[in-house]
Parts: C-alpha cells; structure tokens; sequence
C-alpha cells in the first residue's frame, strides 16, 4: 500500500478500522482524543461494523471493554495519564479475568501539577496489572503494534490483555511519513475472534468473576504468571509472522550500533529514535556507544536485556517516569535482569523528560559524556533545573 | 401475568446452596426478577451480599451466564455485554434473542455505581437494573448508604447519646433515575410478588433501560428476626415508607397496597408499627428523640403527597 502522512493517533485509529473490532468504548482525553474522534467518523461513515460506546468515564470504559470481552467481542479503547489511573481497579480484573482487551495508551504524566504532555508516569503505574506493554517509537510502530497486539493478547497461550503504548505529542500528534498494510492483509493477520466461554453462549452459562478465597487466589495468579511468560515467545512468533506480511521486523528489544560499544543506553518509546541520532553523531567522533530500545516491557525480557548489556563498560537506563523514593522503575527491572545473570557491566539511571520536559540530541549526548568521564552518578535527573 | 403454577414450572435460574443468611430477602427478590421472562438471561452481579454468597470459586448458584466485576461498575459492564450483543447479531454470529439484567445493593446503586448506572441508561442499553435495597452497606457490616433512612442506626452512624443515627433522610433514587427519562421505573417490594414480577416483565420487555428500586429487607442490618422479612417488606409498604409504584413513559402510576391506601380502599399504617419492628430504630422510641420521629413522619407525608401529585399530572 502507498505511503501515507498521518500522526500516531490517526494511525491506531486506522488500523482499528482494518481490524474493525466487535466493541470500541471511548472516552476523550488528551494526548489520545483523536483514536476516538477519528473511529467515530468511520462509524458515523459505516466504514466499520462495530459497536461504539461513549462511556462517561474512563472506570466505565474499562468495565465495558470487560463486558464486552466476556460477552464474546472482540474489544478495543484508548486511553491516557488520568483516564488510565481511572481505571486502575478494572486493568487488575481484565487482567485476571484473562481477557484479551487491546487498549492503546497516549503516554502522558500523571497529576498532580496538571500536565498534558508525555512521559511514562501513567503506564509505569499500571506496571503490575498483569497487562502487556508494548512501546513503539515511531508512528509506523504505533500501527504496527496495534494490529499485532490483538493476535498477542488472543493468543490462546497468552489470553491477557495488552497496552499499546505511544508517546504523547511526540508520537500521538507527529505527522510522520509511515506505510499501512492493505485492509485485507491487516484482516487475515488478525483472523477471526475466538473466545472462551462467552456469556452469550446462553446454553452453555458460566461465571465471570466470582468470588475467589485464599485456597484458589494464589493459584489463578500464578496461572497468570505462566500466560505472561509465554508471552515472550508470543511476541517474538507475532512480530516473525508479522515481518513477513510487512516487511517489518521487530524484536522484544532493538540495538542499535551495539555490536562493539563500550557504553550502551537503554531506552523506550519516542527516545531511543532521538538516541540513533546521538549514536550517529557520537560515533562520527570516535566514540564507542551504542542505544538499546526496549519493546517490550511487559512481560520484562530479562534474559535478552541481561545478554545485550552483559559486558559493557557503561550502562545507562533512561526512564521517563519516577518511583518516588526510588528511581525509574526501568531501571530497576534492568539491574535486576544484569544482576540474576551476574553481569557486572556498572548500570546508572537517567531520570529525564517528565511532564513533557523536551530532551534533544544535545541533551542525550551528556548521558554517554558522564559515562566515559566517570561522573555519572547511580541516580541522574536530565535537564532538571536547579 | 404468570400463574404460581406456571412459576413452579420454570427454570431454576439461581439455585439453593448459596450462602446468603436465613432470611435474607436478596434471593427472593432475585428469584421473583428471574421468574419474569422465559428469554436468555445474562446476569450481572455489582460486588456485594448477593455476589459474595452466589458465586465462592469453584461453586456458583447461577445457572445463568454470570459476570461480576467490581463495586461501582455493574452497569458499565453489563453496558459491554450488551454492546456485545447488539454487535454480534448484527453480524449475524447471534441468534437467541437475550435478556439482560443488572442486580447491585444499594450502596453500589444509591452510591458508588451511580455514575456508571446514569451513564448506561443515558447511553439508552437495553438492560434491566435491579437495586436490592437493604439500606445500608450490609457486605461489610452493615455501614450507611445514600439509600438508609433517617435516625437508622449503623455502625458507621451509630445511635449515641448526642446523635441518634442517620441525621439525612435517603435521596430518592427511583425519581433520580426517572429524570432521565427512560422506558420505564418502578419501587416494589418482594411481599407483593405479582405486582413485582409484573414489573420484572415490562422492564425486561422496556425498549431500552429498565430500573427496579426493590426494597429488600435484611434480618442481620435492620436487627429483626428473619423469619419476618416478608412482613417487613410488606410493613414497609403498608407505612408508606416504601411506595409501590411505576414510571412509565413518562406516566407515573401507583400500584398494589400503595394505590389502594391512595383510594381509600384501605389504611396506612401508622409510622410507629416500622420504626418499633426493628431494632435499627429502637432508639428513637425515647422520649428525647420525639423530634426526630416528627421528623420522619413529616418527610414521610411530605413524600407521599409529592408521589399523589405526580400520578395525577
């Protein structure tokens, strides 16, 4: 298919519309309005057959999307920063009532002060949910994973549900050049919707959600311990079966000019496009760095991101959201999976761009400066100004 | 109308075995509701007495299909469940024609769920909403609600010395959810089954939303012996303090004992024979709290006049 211009959002919207869901629940909030406004122009134009709900609040939208899924639909929405903190309750029930809801999350920061604009504040608080978070860089990502996440979350190993997370602004609102698949490619990848024991499967009732004591509770988790895991496979055969329709390749993480770097950083979403940059330039002048862009947060690749920084003289993680009290909870899987594998490489944090702080080129190149100079320091704080 | 012979004759829908107490009016109500189609029904359940008792993994009562998610959110997924239909029949991958219906307390209607239950029936779902009203949070013991009455006593506002229970009379949900204008509405109560199950029918066969505000009386939270709770549901009515009536396109109409005492055909009963049949009200029968009563008695007629008026516009 020809190459088209549109922004992140456009994008989701539209291969929404390939996909053309059973159920869509929206509710407006900023960095994500425009998924919902523009599927709701393909409903109001009958270009898809789904049912679109306007809830009156993110809680609710949630709760319908659980509906729905149980019901039997195939179910979808979008959300951002409060709205997602608005649902916090009803991510755990989707979740553990293993119900392959795609959502697309407009990352943007949490209030409070007020804040429209990105970072990872919002997603990073839903991190134990029992969700999977993919983050694209790139508008062309926010489409491709969109449409892969509904075969990841269907996935009859896996049956969770997945976030497709975006950068707010910088990937939601960016008009970018980016290629869609053709409508009946994007209809045969994703297949029909096949659920598991629906309530409108009237003759055959079940319960959804009943009431679970300590002699049953601990396992159900663990059972959801188990799709998480497979998980990780699940991504890696979706996104082979996808490279072949699309020509696409992706993996649970990216390196970039990692092959001999010394000194490597690691991040996710819209950065590590920023970051190819800085390597460019960096290598341009003889230094040995390279940028590592995680995919996939949850399920957490330990064992891939322990592999790619094992050996380095210098890791950076860079989060764009803060564990208060802590540092960045990216961080902290990261030193996790170095530390199970007993790689040694020092790890430091860089805590950068919240609510929306702009961070370029110049800004990521001090990452690797602090590194070779040996002044970074555990825990970094980028472009804050004191 | 259906026959009592008939009735015997139907499915069961929600089966013996549940842990609900000795006298508890939730399963009876919910049977009487259930009683009132002979379509598919999905249910969904609002976190609660109803939820907690039907449904210990890996038993459930329903032989239904069944769904509960969390406190505030039974209308908003039963909204989902609905959506689902509409849109897998219009793709033909649906046949059955499907009844579905909501049951929450009333501290999950009155209070927490009342955003989602505005939101569904503005959205217009084609959906049933059933409050099992026992007035007050009784799951976990028996706390207050928008929905208990004034100089109740509970434990989150006890009867002391300087405060004698509830100080705010309950907002009238069942007007609150008639402003919004859907196909039908109406408060029963389980002591008058046909007049309930008449209900039942028409909100099941309402061309949109459907509300029934039921009251529901609880042994354990209104402190009377539960061999008696369908003639606490039956004093409710006959006090007042508990209208039976319905709301039909946009035609207000009262029913079973309620019209009769508003034809004169029989009497109401005073408010005392309500307040001295349960223990949550034993304290206002001391002569300092007089006031209160008066209290009561007043918001009691000044509800019912109000009531007259609307089925006589």
């Amino acid at each position: 298919m020809k190459r088209l211009a549109m922004n992140g959002d456009q994008a989701v919207a539209l291969s929404w519309k390939q996909i053309d869901p059973d159920v869509v629940s929206s509710y407006p909030i900023t960095p994500q309005t425009i998924i919902v406004e523009t599927f709701a122009e393909y409903v109001a134009n009958g270009e898809v057959g789904t049912e679109y709900i306007c809830s009156e609040s993110e809680h609710s939208s949630m709760s319908m999307c659980i509906g729905a899924s149980a019901a039997g639909a195939r179910s979808a929405t979008a959300t951002a920063s409060a709205g997602l903190a608005y649902m916090w309750e009803m991510l755990y029930i989707a979740a553990s009532m293993r119900l392959p809801v795609v959502m697309t999350v407009a990352n943007r920061a949490l209030s409070g002060p007020i804040n429209i604009h990105c970072d990872h504040s919002d997603a990073m608080g839903a991190r134990d949910s029992g969700w999977i978070q993919i983050y694209a860089e790139n508008v062309q990502e926010a489409y491709d994973n969109s449409i892969m996440s509904f075969r990841i979350a269907e996935d009859m190993g896996v049956r969770l549900p997945v976030m497709n997370c975006l950068d707010g602004f910088i990937v939601t609102h960016a008009i970018e050049s980016m290629e869609p698949l053709d409508d009946d490619a994007v209809k045969k990848f994703v297949g029909d919707f096949k659920p598991i024991h629906p309530l409108l499967d009237v003759k055959s009732p079940h319960s959804f959600g009943p009431f679970d004591m300590p002699e049953y509770y601990f396992e159900h988790k663990y059972a959801q311990q188990k799709a998480m895991e497979n998980a990780l496979d699940v991504v890696r055969k979706v996104s082979d079966e996808y490279a072949q329709i699309s020509g696409r390749k992706y993996d649970l993480l990216e390196c970039y000019r990692c092959e001999d770097a010394e000194y490597v950083a690691l991040s996710i979403g819209s950065t590590a496009g920023t970051m190819k940059q800085v390597v460019d330039d960096l290598r341009a002048e003889g230094h040995k760095v390279g940028s590592i862009k995680l995919r996939l947060f949850r399920p957490f690749p330990f064992q891939d991101v322990a592999k790619v920084l094992d050996g380095r003289k210098g890791v950076a993680v860079l989060d764009r959201a803060l564990s208060f009290g802590a540092a960045g909870p990216l961080f902290a899987d990261v030193c996790s999976a170095m530390f199970g594998n007993s790689s040694s490489s020092p790890a430091f944090n860089y805590i950068y761009g919240l609510g929306g702080r702009d961070v370029g080129v110049e800004d990521l190149k001090k990452v690797y400066f602090d590194m070779e100079d040996g002044t970074a320091k555990a825990v970094n704080y980028l472009g804050v100004k004191l | 109308m259906i026959t009592i012979k008939e009735m015997a004759e139907m499915p069961v829908r929600l089966t013996e075995g549940h842990r609900l107490c000795a006298g508890c009016a939730e399963p009876i109500v919910a049977k009487q509701v259930l009683l009132a189609t002979d379509k598919p029904v999905v249910v969904a359940n609002a976190t609660g007495c109803f939820e907690v008792s039907t449904s210990g993994f890996p038993q459930s009562a329903w032989e239904v299909p069944w769904i509960h998610t969390a406190f505030a959110t039974t209308a908003a997924t039963i909204s989902g469940v609905e959506s689902a239909y509409v849109s897998l029949k219009r793709k033909g991958k649906i046949s059955e024609d499907i009844r579905f219906v909501a049951f929450g307390g009333d501290g999950a209607t009155y209070d927490i769920g009342l955003q989602a239950l505005s939101g569904a029936i503005e959205r217009g779902h084609r959906f049933m909403y059933v409050c099992l009203n026992n007035e007050a949070y009784m799951n976990t013991g028996i706390q207050r609600s928008g929905a208990t009455q004034r100089g109740a006593s509970t434990t989150t506002c006890p009867s002391g010395t300087c405060i004698p229970g509830k100080k705010e009379i309950p907002k009238d949900l069942t007007k609150i959810i008639a402003a919004h204008k859907l196909p039908y509405a109406a408060q029963a109560s389980p002591h008058n089954w046909k007049d309930l199950i008449a209900k039942a029918a028409k909100g099941f066969e309402a061309n949109g939303p459907s509300f029934l505000n039921i009251i529901t009386p609880c042994p354990r939270g209104w402190r009377y012996d539960g061999a008696n709770t369908i003639e606490m549901a039956k004093l409710a009515v006959e006090t007042g303090m508990w209208p039976l009536y319905e709301y039909e396109n946009g035609k207000w109409t009262l029913t079973g004992e309620t019209k009769r005492i508003a034809e004169g055909k029989m009497e109401r009963r005073p408010l005392a024979d309500w307040l001295k049949a349960q223990g949550r009200f034993k304290h206002l029968l001391a002569p300092e709290w007089k006031d209160v009563v008066d209290d009561i008695q007043n918001n009691l007629d000044a509800s019912w006049d109000e009531l007259l008026r609307l089925t006589k516009l």
